[in-house]
Order: structure tokens, then C-alpha cells, then sequence
């Protein structure tokens, strides 16, 4: 899917955020995070409540400092790719203006790039036909269902074409069902956009379905444990999820995440298996 | 709110509740209106001077003596609700031609003018001070203390004070309207601009949008509940330093004159002092349902937007 030469979308090395409270004891929500993300490409982050997976995409998008390491966004540092508008964000709850409409709320950010009206309603319009909710421009956001407001939030993320979409758990307040028909809605808008999507979730089969590669977490502190390459042919529908394949990735992925939490104690010597993992996971692919 | 949550109910539905939520407060308001006249007439029944019929002069023919005599409860203390609607119609004085409801229209009008514009005045002047506090912790550190003690300070030792600086003018009576609004908006602002949704924050960053975009985009709409709630309170305020503003200011054309003036000539017509101070409250009601129809107006559509 992407090519070898190519420059990584977004370069993390050895990234470490601490949080200080006060004189609170301070949390260490990530250490050590060394991921390159390749142009185009589908990687969820997967781990426990807690384990930094958050603080990993707020860290990507500039959205806070990490206290340790380097952050490069093609070819720039993050706080410059964020100036430059190269990040589309989608929260778990939709986050949409209530006193603008379906329209206005996708509208909003080419609003404050300064595109041309003309633009932003065509723009608008089309991501919307996108989601399927072109027949919704004119409704108010509590008018709609939830799993309906998250594909606004989607078209809203989408509508100024960022490099990078940054999507932290954005199915998590859904019904198992709305949650497995937007998993396909992602999949096809991502195959149709090409954009390189940083997804985090807690949903195994989710982050099987969805991604070129899973990224395990584990907490205290947050770090890497595992990476897991999903070679699922694409494109990928719902009978994917019913291949033996998937079912041997799902369990690899769940043991990645049980690997941990089973022996609490050997911070050390786990911490470092990983990042081999890791090294051994991305030659093989290439 | 910023945040659209799913679960919300039809707006259909909640129109129409809305709609009966408001025939209520406008039945419970005139039930409790009728109460206070019961209680005022009931008062005088057991413990007023002789009844009469309305307008009657001594020597007409008594309608009800009361058991009791409560000085309280006379005419002159307490005059008739009939007495007092019928004043409306009267000449407001001897020989005058315009009844005491067009002349205490006419000085509501002209109070309501003074009111208003110092409503405007005092509303920007909160909005631009609590713009300010929100964007500069240390400027909000130092100056709030000085918003909130500027209205310990009682009016009635301010308003000579404004008069002295001022003159006497219409810009006192104005000044004093202000002063009496600008504080429940400033108060309001500063926690309404920082009413939004920080998720909302958060993705207004991830834009790289400016403070003024923010501003524009976030702060402003999402406060925009906060500030009715303050305007509607400063609506009725703004009458009230209106009218106390009116006697240093030497206006001699508002309701705070006519009061005044009713009340040195109480003894010769005491309905005409109720008469006008019905009229102040039915000017400052008036007042606050324009600001409150702007708002149902302006926040059409938003749900959570009912204010109290
Ligand atoms: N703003 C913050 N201040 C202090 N601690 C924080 C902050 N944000 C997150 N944390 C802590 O960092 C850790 C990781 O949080 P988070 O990234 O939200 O985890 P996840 O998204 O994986 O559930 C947690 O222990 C959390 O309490
Ligand atoms: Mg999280």
C-alpha cells in the first residue's frame, strides 16, 4: 500500500508526556514512543482505559506538548503541520455547534481557513453526500440520531482535505450495530480519500477490521507493546469479519493486549520486547 | 451547550411544551395577582373606613362598614383598587386635560428612552469588560474585585455624585442606567464565554483558528444564553436607575418625577402615587418580555436554551 522510499506522514522518536498537577504526584502517560505512520495508511491504537491513547493522538496533533522526543508531520515539526491545517480531529462525542445547522457545522473550518463561500458550500455539501446526509443540510444537530451527528463530525473533519485524520474513539458512544455499520462507512471513505487515519479505539474486532496496523498499548506508563501488521486483503466488507484470518488476528491482538496485563510486575522486561516486535513487524511488511 | 448529545427530545414535542409551560406562568402570574387584590380589598373590609362607591364624595350613601378600624387600612393609606383603576381615567390634575394613563404613559415612554439607551450602553460595556477578563487572567484578577465593589456603593449616594460630575442632563439619568447593567452582564459574560464545550476548544485549535475566530465562533454563541439571562435582569434594573436617576438628574418628564410629584401631593390623591408606581412595574415587565421575545427569537432552535 505505501511505498518503501517514501518519508513517514507522521515520525514519533522516543516521545515522553508527563503530567504535573500541581504538587500532585506526577502521571507518566507516555514513555519511550518510537511509530512511524506511512502515508495513507489505517493505524489504530488499541490498549486499556488509560493507557495514554489519548494523550498519543493529542500529542500527534499538537494539541499538547510532549515533554520528551520529537514529533515530525511531513517533514515539519507538529506544531507547524497544525498551522498548516494538516489535522482533521473526531472526538468520541460528536462536539457539534448546536446553533448551526448540519451544513454550517461542516462548513465551519473552511469558515476559518478563509476558503471562498462559494467553496465551503460545495465542500460541505459534498462531504455530506459522502456520509450520507444529504438530505440533512438544513437540520439542526439535536435533530439527529448520535451515530448521524458522528458522520457530520466526520464530513466536518474531511471537508478541508487534511493529510492527517486523527480519530479518538469516535464509534465508542455507539450501539454495536451503528458501530460495525460506520466501521464500513470509515473503511470505504478512507479507500476513497486516501487519507492516512490515526484511530484509536478499544474495540478489538474494530481495529482488526479497520486497520493496516494495530498499535497495542499498555498503561503505567503508557507505552508500545506490540505492533501488529493486518495483512486482511482489501477491499475489506463485512464478510471480511468472517474469514479465518481475521479470527487469528482479533485472538493475536487480544493476546498482545493480555500479554501484559497478566504480569504487572514486569514492567521492564516487557517494555523492551515490544519495540523488536515492532522493528521484526515493519521489515517484514515493508 | 456546545455539544450536540444524542437523546434529545423532538423539537415538535418541545415546542409545544414550551408553549404550555408559558400559558401556565401567565395563568399562575394572574392568580397570584388576583390573590394580592383579594388581600388588599379583604383587609380593607375588615379594617378600612366605611365603602363607598367608587369616586364618591362624603355624604354618598355607605355600602359596607367594617368591623374594625385599622389606620393602615384607610383610604389614604391604602386607597381602593377600584379607586385606583379609576384614577387612570381621571385627569392626571385639576383642570388638566390628558387622563393619568396617557400621562403616565407619555413618562413612561420618556423613562423608557433614558432606560434603554443606558441598557445598551451598560450591556456593551459588560460585554467588553467580561471580553477582557476572559482572555487575561491577570486583568480579571484585578479589576473584578473593582466591578463588584462599584455596586456596593448604593445608588442613591451615587447618583448626586454622577449629577455633580455630569450635570444636570439626561446623561446622568442615562449613566446611572448603565451603572446598573453593565454589572449582571459582566458577571454573566465571564462564565458565559467560557461556557463551551472544551472538546469544541480543542477542535477550534486543531483548525489553528485565531482568538477572534474563537471569539467569533465559540466564545460568543456559546454564551449567548448567559447574556439573556443578565439582559433580562438588566432590562428591569436599567428602569429602576432610570427612574431613581431621574431626581438628580433633574428630568422633570419620567416616571421619577411624576412619582416624586405624587408623592408630595400624596394627601390630595393617593391613587395617582399607586397609579404611578403600577405603571414602573408594568414598564419594567414590558421591558424585560422585549429582551425575553429577542431571545426566544435569537436562540430559535437550540435546545437546553429555556432559560429560568
Ligand atoms: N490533562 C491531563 N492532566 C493530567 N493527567 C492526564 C491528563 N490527560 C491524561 N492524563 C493521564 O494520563 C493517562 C493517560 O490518559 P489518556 O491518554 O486519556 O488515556 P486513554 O485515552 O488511553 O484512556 C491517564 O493516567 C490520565 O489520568
Ligand atoms: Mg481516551
Amino acid at each position: 500500500m505505501a511505498s518503501q522510499v517514501e518519508a513517514p506522514v507522521v515520525r514519533l522518536s522516543d516521545v515522553e508526556k508527563v503530567f504535573t498537577r500541581g504538587d500532585e504526584a506526577a502521571t507518566t502517560a507516555l514513555e519511550a514512543i518510537d511509530l512511524d505512520i506511512r502515508r495513507g495508511e489505517f493505524v489504530s491504537l488499541i490498549g486499556p482505559s488509560g493507557c495514554g491513547k489519548s494523550t498519543l493522538l493529542r500529542v500527534i496533533g499538537d494539541l499538547i506538548q510532549p515533554t520528551r522526543g520529537e514529533v515530525v508531520v511531513n517533514g515539519k515539526p507538529a506544531s507547524q503541520a497544525r498551522r498548516e491545517r494538516d489535522y482533521g480531529m473526531v472526538f468520541q462525542a460528536p462536539v457539534l455547534m448546536d446553533w448551526r445547522t448540519v451544513q454550517d457545522n461542516v462548513r465551519l473550518p473552511l469558515e476559518i481557513l478563509g476558503r471562498p463561500t462559494a467553496q465551503r458550500t460545495a465542500r460541505a455539501r459534498e462531504m455530506l453526500e459522502l456520509v450520507e446526509l444529504g438530505d440533512f443540510l438544513e437540520h439542526y444537530p439535536y435533530q439527529l440520531s448520535g451515530g448521524m451527528q458522528q458522520r457530520v463530525a466526520i464530513a466536518r473533519a474531511l471537508s478541508f482535505e487534511p493529510a492527517i485524520l486523527l480519530m479518538d474513539e469516535p464509534f465508542g458512544a455507539l450501539d454495536e450495530m451503528t458501530r460495525e455499520r460506520m466501521n464500513s462507512e470509515v473503511l470505504r471513505i478512507w479507500e476513497r480519500t486516501g487519507t492516512t487515519i490515526v484511530f484509536v479505539t478499544h474495540s478489538i474486532p474494530e481495529a482488526v477490521f479497520l486497520s493496516s496496523r494495530v498499535v497495542v498499548m499498555s498503561p503505567r506508563p503508557g507505552r508500545i507493546t506490540r505492533v501488529v501488521e493486518i495483512d486482511l486483503p482489501r477491499p475489506r466488507n463485512e464478510d471480511s469479519r468472517e474469514t479465518p484470518r481475521y479470527f487469528q488476528l482479533v485472538t493475536e491482538v487480544r493476546e498482545a493486549l493480555r500479554m501484559r496485563g497478566d504480569r504487572p510486575a514486569d514492567d521492564e522486561a516487557i517494555g523492551d520486547v515490544p519495540s523488536v516486535d515492532r522493528t521484526m513487524a515493519e521489515g517484514a511488511v515493508g | 451547550m456546545a455539544t450536540a448529545v444524542a437523546a434529545r427530545g423532538r423539537p415538535v414535542a418541545a415546542a409545544t411544551d414550551r408553549a404550555r409551560g408559558r400559558g401556565w406562568s401567565a395563568l399562575t402570574f394572574a392568580g397570584i395577582l388576583l390573590l394580592l387584590l383579594a388581600v388588599w380589598e379583604g383587609v380593607k373590609f375588615l379594617g378600612g373606613v366605611p365603602w363607598r362607591t367608587p369616586g364618591a364624595v362624603p355624604g354618598d350613601p355607605v355600602l359596607w362598614n367594617p368591623p374594625f378600624r385599622w389606620p393602615f387600612a384607610n383610604d389614604l393609606n391604602l386607597p381602593h383598587v377600584w379607586n385606583i383603576v379609576l384614577a387612570f381615567t381621571q385627569p392626571f390634575q385639576r383642570g388638566a386635560e390628558a387622563t393619568l394613563a396617557e400621562y403616565l404613559l407619555g413618562a413612561a415612554l420618556y423613562t423608557w428612552r433614558e432606560a434603554a439607551i443606558g441598557f445598551m450602553l451598560g450591556g456593551f460595556l459588560g460585554l467588553a469588560l467580561a471580553t477582557v477578563f476572559v482572555h487575561s487572567r491577570l486583568l480579571e484578577r484585578a479589576l473584578v474585585p473593582y466591578v463588584i465593589a462599584s455596586q456596593t456603593v448604593p445608588i442613591i449616594a451615587l447618583a448626586p455624585l454622577i449629577a455633580f460630575v455630569m450635570g444636570q442632563s439626561v446623561l446622568t439619568v442615562v449613566l446611572i442606567a448603565t451603572y446598573l447593567t453593565f454589572f449582571p452582564v459582566t458577571i454573566a459574560m465571564i462564565r458565559g464565554l467560557r461556557s463551551f464545550d472544551p472538546r469544541a476548544m480543542e477542535l477550534m485549535r486543531s483548525y489553528a483558528a485565531s482568538r477572534w475566530q474563537i471569539y467569533r465562533k465559540l466564545r460568543l454563541p456559546a454564551s449567548l444564553p448567559y447574556l439573556f439571562t443578565a439582559l433580562r435582569i438588566s432590562a428591569t434594573a436599567s428602569i429602576v436607575g432610570a427612574i431613581i436617576g431621574e431626581d438628580a438628574g433633574g428630568i422633570q418628564a419620567g416616571l421619577g418625577r411624576v412619582i416624586t410629584t405624587f408623592n408630595q401631593y400624596y394627601i390630595t390623591g393617593p391613587e395617582k402615587l399607586w397609579a404611578a408606581i403600577i405603571a414602573a412595574a408594568l414598564l419594567g415587565i414590558a421591558f424585560f418580555l422585549v429582551i425575553r421575545a429577542i431571545e426566544i427569537a435569537v436562540l430559535r432552535g437550540q435546545p437546553g436554551a429555556e432559560g429560568g
